[in-house]
């Protein structure tokens, strides 16, 4: 372990966030009511709400932009109130708004910042033109931000936050406003960054981000988490995968309606002309019934098995979905 | 991710929670560095203290010359010195504003969450801007000497009055930063100063000899700030003297920054 200074106790851990209990009041709006988080170190973790869900305010509290109103929050086990320096300098921030200077160029930016992390003006200067690289912005470094698109000033905004090499990057919705060919490109330097052992928490509203990239998901609504785990165990929560069953002839239907009832004891239905479904409970049963079903001489053109999308998961957790509060102004 | 290096494990890395006064002065002096940038990508940022001190000069030099002093060559050295007080007072008030309008945007947040000092973005704004204060003095400056001014304290007097002339207008400006804390918008800050210093600016003797004006606002135009710098600035650029007023501004402006920069300080760091 290294030397640290007097006014920290480390302690190896395993956590790169925890946050309990955490609680931010503006007004009469508790935009955070008691939010539990454990990020494990090296992984990749989504907080998944729609607009005013105290997604940002929770990256605020846990980055030393605002402080808390109640609950602790800590960074590497640093609390963020009483030891926001050190906090500060483990973390990237790319905030929803683009943290970067919109009267400099990329150049500029990136050495300021570089500077005001305690590089030299060598160091800087490498660095930057390292990063420009890295992000793809070389050719368009010399120029105002005001010429950028929204895509390369996201890529300059996480090339930022990227220079003293953090443990902690927090992406405040990195994608959000991006066409879909950025957007996977940024879903790809997300990936880079963790497996050069970064953690990242990343905040979204579209639930397929969070499916794509996070190992763990904390689905937060009226700043509450109100579902936490795996994307599988999340989905697995919902409830069960459904069985989806496609018979080549018309007249099998009625009959292999039966042999599924008989087999899998569950209620079948045909949604469509020759298309039965039905709830699988146990996975075992379906060798059974896909026996039973050649016994009858009935003919699949095609079985499959329908999970549950984490749309479905918003849904079912929160009674409503996704697209209902998008009008909700975000209270920060 | 071509040249991925591996990330240093937090319990790994060398920490603390401090600031220390090298890194203060540092990331000052950076910030001032990013403030002489932003300068030089809007040069149109200028135009207060390029085209004021020369179109001023110009203007009352011709306009109030005949009238007050016989002609435009004996109203040098009176005007001269006013408007040098009035172009950095004016000046002075940009900071407040720039501030303002730097803190509501998003790369204060970056800032903010980097292990940097919190008071260097205030302290390097207000360093940056006394290259302003400097280029309106010296354009004032040259302004009278074209138009035949020849003062008569000699050139060594002349940079000790352009030098108390910035070290007022940088103590000035302390007041309209911590304006620019407390006020609402941007645009407030300027209506506000607005407000302060054109009576300030206009009823002192920065364009007219006291002996004119009725008692009441003679008493008002003596203990005016304003009046005691373009009197120091006059007496030093004419005469070559150090006289009273010259101590006065000092003191003067001493005390506005004890009693501003605290509150600024505080004001701003509450919103950082």
């Amino acid at each position: 372990m290294a030397k640290t200074g007097l006014a920290n106790s480390p302690k190896v851990t395993e956590l790169a966030v925890e946050v309990k209990g955490l609680v931010k009041v503006f007004g009469d709006n508790r935009a955070v009511n008691g939010v539990d988080l454990r990020v494990p170190e090296g992984s990749i973790y989504g907080v998944l709400g729609p607009n005013g869900a105290g997604k940002t305010t929770v990256i605020n509290i846990l980055s030393t932009l605002i402080n808390a109103d109640g609950g602790t929050a800590k960074v590497f086990g640093h609390d963020v109130k009483t030891e926001a320096q050190i906090v500060r300098q483990l973390i990237g921030l790319t905030g929803q708004s683009a943290s970067v200077d919109e009267g400099l160029s990329a150049t500029e930016n990136l050495y300021i910042f570089s500077r005001l992390l305690g590089l030299s003006r060598m160091q800087a200067k490498n660095k930057t033109t390292e990063l420009l690289e890295e992000f793809n912005l070389s050719e368009t470094a010399k120029r105002p931000l005001a010429y950028f698109s929204g895509g390369m000033r996201r890529r300059l905004d996480l090339a930022a936050s990227l220079i003293n090499q953090p443990p902690l990057i927090f992406l405040d919705e990195p994608t959000t406003g991006l066409d879909p060919r950025t957007r996977n490109q940024m879903w790809e330097t997300i990936r880079g960054l963790v497996a050069t052992g970064s953690t990242v928490l990343l905040t979204t509203q579209y639930l397929d981000e969070a499916d794509q990239l996070a190992d763990r998901i904390a689905v937060i609504d009226h700043g509450k988490v109100v579902a936490e785990g795996t994307p599988d165990q999340l989905k697995a929560s919902v409830g069960l995968a459904t069985l989806q069953l496609q018979v080549v002839r018309h007249a099998d239907v009625e009959p292999a309606l039966k042999v599924v009832r008989t087999v899998l004891k569950t209620r079948a239905q045909a949604i469509e002309p020759m298309l039965i479904t039905a709830p699988m409970a146990d996975p075992e049963r379906v060798t059974d019934l896909l026996i039973e079903l050649r016994k009858a001489g009935i003919r699949l053109a095609e079985v499959s098995v329908q999970r549950p999308t984490l749309d479905e998961v918003f849904l079912t957790i929160t009674g409503h979905d996704t697209k209902e509060k998008l009008k909700e102004a975000d209270h920060e | 991710m071509s040249n991925a290096q591996q990330i240093i494990p937090a319990r790994d890395r060398h920490l603390k929670n401090h600031i220390s006064v090298r890194q203060i002065i540092h990331d000052s002096l950076v910030m001032a560095y990013r403030g002489l940038l932003k300068m030089r990508h809007n040069p149109e940022q200028f135009t207060d203290v390029t085209i004021q001190p020369i179109l001023f000069t110009l203007m009352f030099a011709y306009i109030f010359g005949g009238a007050i002093a016989g002609n435009v060559h004996n109203y040098l050295p009176i005007i001269i010195p006013g408007i040098l007080a009035m172009t950095v007072l004016t000046t002075s008030q940009v900071t407040g504003v720039q501030i303002r309008e730097d803190m509501d945007k998003g790369v204060f947040n970056r800032f903010r969450s980097m292990s940097m000092s919190r008071i260097a973005p205030l302290a390097g704004a207000l360093l940056a801007d006394s290259i302003r204060y400097g280029i309106a003095t010296v354009l004032t400056l040259v302004m009278g000497i074209i138009l035949g001014w020849r003062p008569g304290g000699g050139f060594g007097y002349l940079v000790i009055g352009t030098l108390l002339t910035i070290v007022v207008a940088w103590c000035i400006s302390w007041v309209f930063a911590f304006i620019g804390m407390i006020a609402r918008t941007a645009a407030s800050v300027q209506g506000i100063a607005f407000l302060f210093l054109l009576p300030l600016v206009f009823l002192s003797n920065a364009f007219i000899p006291v002996k004119t004006l009725p008692g009441w606002l003679q008493g008002f135009v003596k203990v005016n700030p304003v009046s005691h710098l373009v009197s120091a600035v006059r007496e030093l650029a004419n005469q070559g003297v150090i006289g009273h007023d010259f101590w006065y501004c000092l003191l003067g402006a001493a005390i506005v920054v004890a009693i501003f920069a605290p509150l600024t300080v505080r004001a701003y760091m509450r919103k950082v």
